[in-house]
């Protein structure tokens, strides 16, 4: 159970990270993991507590306390072992989890929470490297088969838990590669993709078949998926993106953020991209203050922008939550995310009233602060102002998912426009329509890496349950 | 053949109703005898016997009515004079004395059904070729005897039998056996009578006069009494102290042989031994006789019945009362250096013939020529006795009882534990306890026969041994349903540190019944525990009672007295066996020669017949057993080895109880022994059950394999895991009270938890079951479960263990009531103060309990009528006023967390509770004006500030009394609303506790006097609560501590809770507490947390329905605590009985409290349960919060009230009929729960209390006290010197105790100046002479003092001393009784006597000097000064971490009395030879302290010892040896250091 008196001995250690001027440089990694030492130590930080509020709060359940506990008795395969229980991919979530965890930690109350997630990700690439992450190949067919429409984290986590338990599973991807957001939403520099092609290679060997650039309603009919597979699983995302209905928005140089990184994802992955936008020298307005906003601002800084200034709707947020009233859940707090400790002016309760042009170009925009008051909007009279704007960039979240896909299956929404299914119970993950799932972005909205895995895999025990009668398969 | 189950006939009492069990009723009493040691008959003896029962009235209780007694009587010899005239006035012609019999009869009321019984007897007389003489009618006078015995009242007539026989001793076996036919006969015509047909004697040597009647009508009622001419050489008599209020003549002792004081607790096990014996039982003298007394023991006897009957047996079958007395009741043998090797072996012999009657007992007994007594051999009764120069012997639990002159009493000494007293009237002696026992330890040659006929297990040749297991280690591990926990919270800590694991907080996981997962079968049944009826014992300090020493293999003929080869024995010296082990015992045949043969029965069966085959499974192991014992084979080993893939083991407990249970009906069990060799035992818990259900040794074979993976040293591990299994049974046995393996193996110490009867009585025949539940199916079913998961595809279970849950919340796991979510929501309502988010907080817990959790979770409340409007509703104001926190001590949690906690309750109209820690004097009184707790309590002692309000109050107003006394003071008891006696506690109930030293601070110690960083004990048993009634008394001395105050006694939740209740109402309690099986604790072993007690819904409506059927519950307040968290929970307590509730894991979560489940480690992250200063810091509690959270509570509880449409609270007591079990439950386990024996209301007229309406008359009136203050006021009002002469006797109980309150209340703990009010007082005292003494007041008599002298002496001054008539030697003749000083904080006392056993336990801090103790003299002291100026008994110092005794050491063997595991002995230098750096107790040397008391004890009491002494102090000094605890010694140390340091 770590050190009993861990806690009180040792402080928290955030991980290290290269200096911003070196990092700026590439599309690399910058952090790094925690030595073994370092890790033993924050290891026994935790308190192993009769109700580890970490465990619920972590949306996969990962049996925080007993990996933290193994790592500080330096039995790292063990903890692997724990950590894979509950979790396909630690090495996405150890490194893009915004740790909802380290929220409910107990010692969070009036301490620094136990550094889970640093915990995490040094467990798995030291699993990594030890070669410990190998195929699980079930050799029981079952001779059922089942498809899974997009490869993201939902999608992923579904594939690699049905075929361990003897299905056979093919993943179709609209785009040129596996992994969806992980793959083009999210910077290199905040996770490299070889990580992703390197489960590809583990799931591979477990049976799981890849397709891209497979769109379904598009060149790949939904009824043909229907009539070759006893069940479908819907794991696209969430990608429509919401717009900024103000007038400007038709100029070039305002674009989705969701267009702006896969872009230069592309370009760290090889490929050429003809005509990507860069911040080069460029006066660069995000809009949005939240994870994709910062990706803007990480992006814009290595692409040399010349200024970086990142707008949100919502008021500043406190430095320190009211722990007393909030923990063990998640906090609205100012964070300050490794993108924006490398350069950018944030401004909160801004919103953005015009975007204006020249020669059909952006060159500025014209906000105004507003006041913000039992959870209504007011702009403040008098308070427009216009800021030099060469690149506007909005990564203000996502409103549904591609609607065509659902179409396709002509499966019921719900209000949001999101596939309709419940998470617990008989039928759960199960659409309107039969054979149908659906799990992740596209049944519960935008969301978090870590619930895409979450609802991968317990969609995957659904489809397990309806294709077999009953499921061996975790929750 | 099997053996038939005879139900006793019965009279009017209630039948088993609802929870309501007659078979749970105890007794405890008072006990005496008066004889002639020549023999000389005479009236007066049997007038001083009366006298003797009249003067122990107080030992005895009443019922509703005061007229009401327990039941009373007198067993003398037969007076032949006497019945020869009134036999003649009916024309029968009695012949010679002892040639005619005497049958003292209970006879129907009913003409008809007597004549039928008559006619029976008349029958059987002749049949049993003796003479039918007469008959004659027991004249009687009933005119003032309580309405409801005369209800019941028999006929009383006298059979008249004249002997056939050639001599007295064989007519006595035909007494006997033509009474046990008759008894059998009459049972069978199954008559229907208000009366119960019963024979209280029948013989021609003694006669028993006894009946449903108060102590001082016996002599009244039996008008034959009166008659001169009744004379006897000796009178034995009993005053009983019943649990219940019906009347029941034929529960009134004497029995034919004995009377006995106190409780057997393994009865159940010595019942069913003996009907095993049955069939093997062969005697000589007895003959084809023995076949009629069958069966022996009646179904539904009282313990001391089933004993009277086993010892007439034994008596019958040639063995001498004595003989029989030490077999029965056998004195601690295996750990005594003092025992001589003849009686270790005579012991040793007979421990293989007889399993002991386990209990604290008082017995005395008679033949009609011997007369004596005996003592368990813990001395847990008091037994004092007295020789006059006219041979008079007299004996009786207490003294005073009956007067002699002082110059005619030559010796005055007590039973010592184990020992006997015996006076045999023929020879016209006394015979003492060495003389009796060497004689008969001589006079076979035991030692002899034990060393030709024993083979000690590990003697025996050792066997390799290799494990084979048909698949991998996981596999099976899950197979016997392992856990990751099992691993982790269970043996790791065992193969670490050789003892259980600790855990903390309340058991909130789902009751096994109601869990979705596969639960052991282990996991149904729950440990019972000894609480107010008898004690706990603590294993650890009085190590040297116990014993794990097991016999394997058939059991020798018991009546086979003149054997002379004896059988051989098979002998281990404990019964956890190693893989070698039980090589050893397969292989058994060739290394003794063939003289034991083993044989190894499988208990897996095929997997392809799934769960349907076990049933057949087990009938065929019956089968196979059966044939193997008859093969010859004597051991039989129970083994699951064979699990795999393809065999399903039957839980090893099935197999092992199932198999024990029809080998006793086959009458083969004593043929064989049992052996259990399974995969599934690794906690104590399972060890223990297999133990109860019959299995002499155990094989954990899993558990050996998996500790082998778990360390590098196999070896250490391995004995380690046995050690702390060892360890762990001595505490589940010493939890009720049961010393030995022997009496524990089969007893069924256990009940069971959502089993239902079918399966009950088929596997584990008398086991207790209340809410019945699955049977085999379902049993067989979660095997098949396991073992489908163990071998399945289960990807989570291919690498890993499944996660448990049990201990620690494991998502996934085990379903607990406490999650993060209702945690987090409770923490934010009571916060924001937002009833809607408690109301979410709410629906949570009352929705979760109904996923089936707890019991009440499957409850249904009905409407009493419409729905009433909210506003018509009691307020929320008056309802918290029902609402308490528990007992946490300062210590357990922070001052900030007590402080915070006492606060929100005063502010409320509730209560808080000290807990056993003491409380700051600061604390009493209320704040005057706004401040702050560290202005109030100090800034140093306060980490976290907190704002106080004017009229606010840190002040508990329940003042906890538990075994440990800690701060109990006369100044801590005023300042109390109530005092609550702590008897058991829902996390560990019938364990002590430990506060380790770290967690000691000055402030602690302070409160608790005793020295910073030493650890301090918490006693499993109160030293003065025994039995029941010594709790009457310890209710009785609190009172007197606080008129004001009511007394709670708090009582935990198990089968037969309801009739102890009913005893402790009897007892004048005020308050009653039932806690449910889940309460939290500080720190408490894993398995206790676990598997004892039950849910409180059981023990609640028990109380209830117990207290209703015995119109008792008016006068009491019944609260109810264990888990409660919201209002329904409340509103659940009201319907089925409770006035009152109590919240304690709750209020903590409110006050910041997490659940860490580290309070053991003193690791708090929230500063609740932590004493460390930096996380007290961190302590965020608010009294608001806790105030908000009860209001929310009573709100909950007013919208449930107005839904079902009541009003007043008052109105939903005890109103059962409103709940019901929910319906359309689709649970595969839960289907078959039957929750109606809880709403079960019994069928009392509308006039009977089903709540609290009443007092108790605690008889304050009478106390001797009354006349002490008014004679005191001068002292009392204007601190003026007095001086009171007064006499005393046995009957003045609890003095000084009144005033000691009036002392308090006016000048608080310090008291007044020394000696301003003293006392003269010349007679006996009686029990709790000067408890809780104040400060100023001296008490001073001549006479002698009985038990409890000085309990809680708080500053007074006792001095006791022999009046100058009594002509014995005061350092060889007993003063003072048990139990003395017990929980001294200050003061002296000065004995000129010797005191009897357990002086000064746990004395914190008063110096006491007296001649002699008896056996644990200083247990578990802590501070203060004792002087011996004698010998001492045993186990000196057991458990004394603090204070100082000196000893004077006079033969040289002090060392081998003294327990030395936490003591050292030393010298006591002379003054001038001190080195310069040592350290003092007291800060001066040693001697300065020895000679000023030994001084002040010739001063006062005039000591000769004492001044003999002195006078040769050079000499003497060398003899003294101090006994310094090494504990306090290192404090001492340490304390000096740190004054070094701060003086440079």
């Amino acid at each position: 159970m770590g050190k009993v008196t861990g806690f009180m001995e040792f402080e928290r250690l955030s991980e290290a990270s290269l200096p911003v001027a070196d990092r700026v440089k590439n599309y690399k990694e910058f952090v790094l993991h925690l030595t073994d030492d370092q890790a033993k130590q924050q290891g026994a930080r935790c308190m192993d507590c009769g109700i580890p509020f970490c465990t619920t709060g972590c949306p996969i359940n990962n049996i925080i306390p007993d990996w933290n506990d193994l790592v500080y008795r330096q039995d790292w395969h063990g903890a692997i072992d724990v950590l894979h229980s509950t979790n396909n991919f630690p090495e996405f979530t150890g490194r893009i989890c915004p740790a909802p965890c380290e929220a409910a930690c107990t010692l969070n109350i009036n301490n620094d929470a136990v550094g889970i997630k640093s915990i995490e990700h040094a467990i798995i690439d030291k699993a990594w490297e030890n070669d410990w992450v190998t195929p699980q190949i079930n050799p029981n067919k079952t001779g059922k088969k089942v498809a899974i429409v997009g490869s993201g984290p939902a999608g992923l986590a579904a594939a690699q838990q049905l075929a361990r338990v003897g299905h056979s599973v093919t993943v179709l991807e609209k785009n040129d590669r596996i992994g969806g957001l992980l793959r083009y939403g999210i910077p290199d520099f905040k996770m490299e993709k070889f990580h992703i092609d390197r489960r590809m290679k583990q799931m591979q060997a477990e049976g799981v078949e890849f397709k891209v650039n497979q769109h379904v309603g598009q060149n790949v009919s939904a009824d043909d998926l229907l009539s070759q597979y006893d069940a479908v699983i819907l794991a696209g995302g969430a990608e429509q993106p919401r717009d900024l209905p103000v007038p400007g928005r038709e100029l070039d140089g305002v674009m989705f953020a969701m267009d702006f990184l896969p872009a230069q994802n592309k370009v760290v992955a090889g490929d050429s991209v003809p005509n990507q936008v860069k911040a080069t020298n460029k006066d660069v307005v995000v809009i949005g203050g939240g994870d994709t906003g910062s990706d803007c601002v990480g992006t814009s800084n290595r692409h040399g922008a010349l200024s970086v200034t990142q707008f949100e709707l919502m008021p500043r947020p406190p430095e320190k939550e009211n722990k007393e009233l909030v923990w063990p859940n998640w906090p609205l707090k100012l964070r300050t995310s490794s993108s924006h400790e490398e350069g950018a002016n944030r401004d909160w309760s801004v919103t953005t009233k015009e975007l204006v042009g020249e020669n059909g170009k952006v060159t500025a925009l014209i906000g105004a602060r507003v006041e913000w008051k039992d959870g209504k909007m007011s702009e403040i009279p008098g308070s427009e102002f216009t800021i030099k704007a060469d690149l506007v960039l909005l990564a203000m979240g996502f409103v549904s998912p591609v609607q065509k896909l659902l179409d396709a299956f002509g499966v019921e929404k719900d209000q949001r426009g999101n596939a309709k299914a419940t998470t617990d119970g008989d039928g759960c993950y199960k659409t309107s329509k039969d054979k149908v799932f659906a799990a992740g972005d596209v049944r519960r909205g935008q969301s978090l890496v870590v619930w895409a895995i979450r609802e991968g895999r317990q969609a995957a025990r659904a489809v397990d349950e309806y294709l077999m009668g009953a499921s061996t398969l975790p929750r | 053949m099997s053996v038939v189950q005879v139900k006793k006939f019965k009279g009017k009492t209630p039948e088993n109703q609802g929870l309501y069990n007659k078979r749970n009723e105890k007794d405890a009493c008072g006990v005496g005898f008066v004889a002639h040691i020549k023999g000389k008959k005479s009236h007066e003896i049997v007038q001083q016997g009366l006298t003797l029962l009249t003067n122990l009235t107080h030992r005895g209780a009443t019922g509703y009515d005061p007229k009401l007694g327990d039941g009373a009587g007198l067993l003398m010899q037969m007076p032949d004079a006497f019945m020869r005239r009134e036999a003649a006035k009916l024309n029968i012609n009695l012949p010679e004395a002892g040639k005619y019999a005497v049958g003292n009869l209970f006879l129907p009321q009913d003409a008809k059904n007597r004549a039928a019984c008559e006619a029976l007897i008349a029958k059987i007389i002749s049949e049993e070729k003796q003479t039918l003489l007469g008959w004659r009618d027991v004249p009687v006078d009933n005119s003032n005897i309580a309405q409801a015995a005369r209800d019941v009242e028999p006929c009383m007539r006298q059979v008249f039998i004249g002997s056939n026989e050639a001599d007295q001793t064989t007519f006595e076996r035909k007494c006997f056996v033509i009474r046990k036919r008759v008894e059998h006969a009459v049972c069978a015509l199954n008559l229907k009578d208000n009366a119960a047909f019963y024979v209280p004697s029948l013989s021609s040597r003694t006669i028993v006069y006894k009946g449903m009647l108060l102590a001082n009508e016996v002599g009244v009622y039996y008008r034959d009494l009166a008659d001169e001419s009744v004379v006897s050489a000796l009178a034995l008599v009993h005053q009983r102290f019943s649990t219940n209020t019906f009347p029941a003549w034929d529960l009134a002792h004497p029995f034919r042989m004995i009377a006995h004081n106190g409780e057997i607790n393994t009865v159940q096990g010595n019942v069913n031994w003996m009907a095993a014996r049955h069939e093997t039982m062969k005697s000589a003298v007895i003959g084809e006789d023995l076949d009629k007394l069958w069966p022996l023991i009646a179904e539904g006897q009282s313990d001391s019945a089933c004993f009277d009957n086993c010892l007439e047996l034994l008596v019958a079958g040639g063995y001498s009362l004595p003989h029989a007395m030490m077999m029965l009741i056998p004195e601690a043998w295996n750990n005594n250096a003092l025992m001589d090797d003849e009686r270790r072996a005579f012991y040793e012999y007979h421990a293989a013939l007889m399993e002991p009657w386990d209990g604290p007992a008082a017995v005395a007994f008679t033949d009609g020529d011997m007369i004596g007594a005996t003592l368990d051999r813990n001395g847990l009764r008091p037994a004092r006795y007295l020789v006059t120069d006219d041979d008079v012997v007299m004996m009786a639990s207490e003294m005073g009882v009956l007067t002699f002159p002082q110059e005619k009493i030559v010796k005055k000494w007590r039973l010592q534990p184990g020992k006997m007293l015996l006076i045999d009237t023929q020879q016209g002696r006394i015979i003492d306890d060495a003389e009796v026992k060497s004689e008969l330890a001589s006079a076979k040659p035991y030692k002899a026969w034990i060393e030709q006929s024993r083979y000690f297990l590990g003697d025996l040749p050792k066997e390799g041994a290799q494990l084979e297991m048909a698949e991998s280690l996981l596999d099976t591990q899950q197979a016997f349903g392992y856990s990751q926990e099992d691993i982790k919270f269970v043996l790791q800590p065992m193969i670490a540190n050789g003892e259980e694991g600790a855990g903390s907080m309340g058991n909130d996981a789902a009751l096994p019944v109601l869990s979705n997962k596969a639960k052991l079968l282990y996991n149904y049944f729950k440990q019972l525990f000894a609480q107010v009826t008898n004690p706990p014992i603590d294993p650890i300090r009085e190590e040297l009672v116990m014993s794990l020493v097991t016999f394997i293999g058939p059991k020798p003929n018991l009546l086979g007295v003149d054997e002379t080869n004896p059988p051989l024995r098979l002998e281990a010296s404990q019964p956890v066996l190693t893989l070698s082990e039980l090589e050893q015992l397969k292989n058994i045949g060739t290394s003794t020669k063939g003289q034991f043969k083993s044989l190894v029965l499988d208990i897996t069966y095929d997997a392809q017949q799934g769960k349907a085959g076990m049933a057949n499974a087990i009938t065929n192991l019956n089968k196979a057993a059966e044939k193997a014992v008859q093969d010859g084979f004597n051991v039989l080993i129970l083994s699951d080895r064979a699990i795999s893939k393809n065999r399903i083991a039957i839980p090893a407990l099935l197999a092992c109880s199932a198999t024990h249970e029809f080998l006793v009906k086959t009458g083969l069990r004593t043929s064989t022994g049992l052996v259990v060799d399974t995969g599934s035992a690794r906690e104590v818990h399972h060890f223990a059950l297999l133990a109860g259900y019959g299995a002499e040794a155990v094989c954990p074979w899993l558990a050996f394999e998996t500790i082998g993976h778990l360390a590098s040293d196999h070896y250490v591990a391995g004995k380690n895991f046995v050690k702390a299994i060892g360890k762990g049974l001595y505490k589940v046995m010493s939890k009720m009270g049961i010393s030995t393996y022997q009496s524990y193996c089969g007893a069924q110490i256990f009940e069971a938890i959502g089993l239902n009867s079918q399966f009950i009585d088929q596997y584990f025949t008398g086991t207790a079951t209340q809410i019945e539940g699955i049977g085999l199916d379902e049993v067989a079913e979660e095997t098949l479960r396991l073992h489908n998961l163990a071998f399945g595809n289960n990807p989570v279970l291919m690498t890993q263990l499944d996660a448990g849950g049990e201990y620690a919340f494991r998502v996934r796991g085990e379903e607990h009531m406490w999650t993060p979510e209702t945690i987090a929501k409770l923490q934010n309502a009571t916060r924001t103060n937002k009833f809607d988010t408690y109301k979410e907080y709410a629906k949570l817990i009352n929705d979760q309990t109904r996923h089936y959790k707890t019991l009440r979770g499957l409850f249904e409340i009905k409407p009493a009528g419409a729905s009433i409007a909210l506003d018509q509703v009691e307020p929320a104001k008056d309802i918290v006023k029902r609402f308490a926190t528990g007992a946490m001590s300062l210590g357990s949690i922070s001052t900030e967390a007590h402080a915070t906690l006492a606060i929100a309750m005063n502010r409320i109209g509730g209560k808080s509770n000290t807990g056993e820690g003491g409380e700051d004097a600061k604390r009493f009184i209320p704040v005057a004006q706004d401040t702050t707790m560290a202005n109030v309590i100090g800034h140093d002692l306060v980490e976290s500030n907190i704002p106080l309000k004017a009229g606010d109050s840190m002040r508990s107003r329940i003042k906890q009394v538990a075994s440990g006394r800690f701060g109990v003071t006369a100044d801590y008891l005023a300042s109390a609303d109530q005092i609550q006696i702590k008897m058991a506690q829902g996390a560990k109930p019938g364990e002590g506790g430990q506060l380790p030293g770290h967690k000691v601070s000055p402030y602690i110690a302070k409160l608790r006097f005793s020295v910073p960083g030493v650890g301090l004990i918490s006693p499993p048993p109160h030293h003065d609560i025994y039995s029941i009634e010594d709790l009457a008394q310890l209710i009785h001395d609190l009172k007197n501590a606080n008129p004001k105050a009511s007394i709670s006694v708090k009582l935990v939740s198990e089968t037969g809770v309801g009739t102890v209740a009913a005893g402790v109402a009897k007892a004048k309690s005020d308050h009653i507490v039932i806690a449910g099986h889940d309460g939290g604790t500080g720190a408490s072993p894993i398995s206790s947390i676990k598997h004892a007690g039950t849910p409180w819904e059981l023990g609640l409506a028990e109380t209830q329905q117990t207290l209703v059927l015995n119109q008792l519950r008016g006068r009491v307040v019944v609260q109810v605590d264990g888990q409660m968290k919201t209002g329904r929970d409340v509103l659940i307590g009201a319907l089925l009985g409770a006035d009152e509730f109590g919240f304690a894991t709750a209020p903590l979560v409110v006050e910041g409290c997490i659940m860490m489940r580290k309070c053991h480690l003193n690791t708090c992250p929230v500063g609740v349960a932590t004493q460390d200063p930096i996380l007290r810091k961190k302590f965020t509690g608010q009294p608001e919060h806790v105030v908000n959270f009860f209001f929310f509570i009573a709100e909950e509880v007013r919208e449930l009230m107005a839904n079902i449409g009541i009003a007043r609270f008052d109105d939903l007591i005890g109103r059962s009929d409103l709940l019901d079990m929910k319906a359309g439950i689709d649970h595969w386990k839960i289907q078959g729960l039957d929750l109606s024996k809880i709403f079960h209301q019994p069928d009392m007229p509308a006039s009977v209390s089903r709540k609290n309406n009443d007092v108790q008359d605690h008889g304050l009136v009478n106390a001797l006290d009354n006349k002490l203050i008014e004679l005191a006021k001068p002292a009392l009002e204007k601190r003026e010197k007095v001086m009171i002469d007064l006499p005393i006797t046995n009957t003045n109980r609890t003095v000084g105790t009144m005033l000691s309150n009036q002392v308090a209340v006016r000048y608080g703990n310090t008291g007044l100046a020394d000696d301003t009010i003293h006392v003269n007082f010349a007679g006996t005292s009686g029990q709790s002479f000067a408890a809780f003494l104040a400060k100023g007041i001296t008490f001073d008599l001549t006479g002698e003092g009985n038990d409890y002298v000085g309990k809680g002496l708080c500053g007074g001054r006792i001095i006791i001393k022999p009046p100058a008539a009594f002509r014995g030697i005061p350092h060889e003749n007993i003063i003072i009784g048990n139990t003395v000083m017990y929980g001294a904080t200050t003061g002296e006392a000065y004995f000129n006597g010797v005191a009897g056993e357990r002086f000064c336990v746990r004395n914190s801090g008063a110096s006491a000097v007296a001649e002699g103790v008896g056996n644990h003299g200083c247990e578990y002291m802590t501070g203060g000064t004792v002087v011996v100026l004698g010998i001492t008994g045993q186990n000196f110092a057991a458990g004394m971490s603090g204070g100082v005794a000196y000893v004077y050491d006079e033969d040289g063997l002090f060392a081998k009395r003294c327990n030395m595991n936490m003591v050292s002995l030393e010298t006591v230098p002379h003054i001038d030879h001190i080195a310069a750096d040592a350290v003092h107790h007291l800060d001066q040397p040693d001697e300065v302290t020895l000679l000023s008391l030994i001084n002040k004890h010739i001063k006062y009491t005039n000591s000769a010892r004492a001044k003999a002494i002195l006078a040769d102090w050079d000499n003497a000094r060398g003899k003294f040896v101090k006994v310094m605890p090494n504990e306090y010694k290192r404090a001492l140390i340490e304390l000096a250091e740190d004054k070094v340091l701060v003086a440079a």
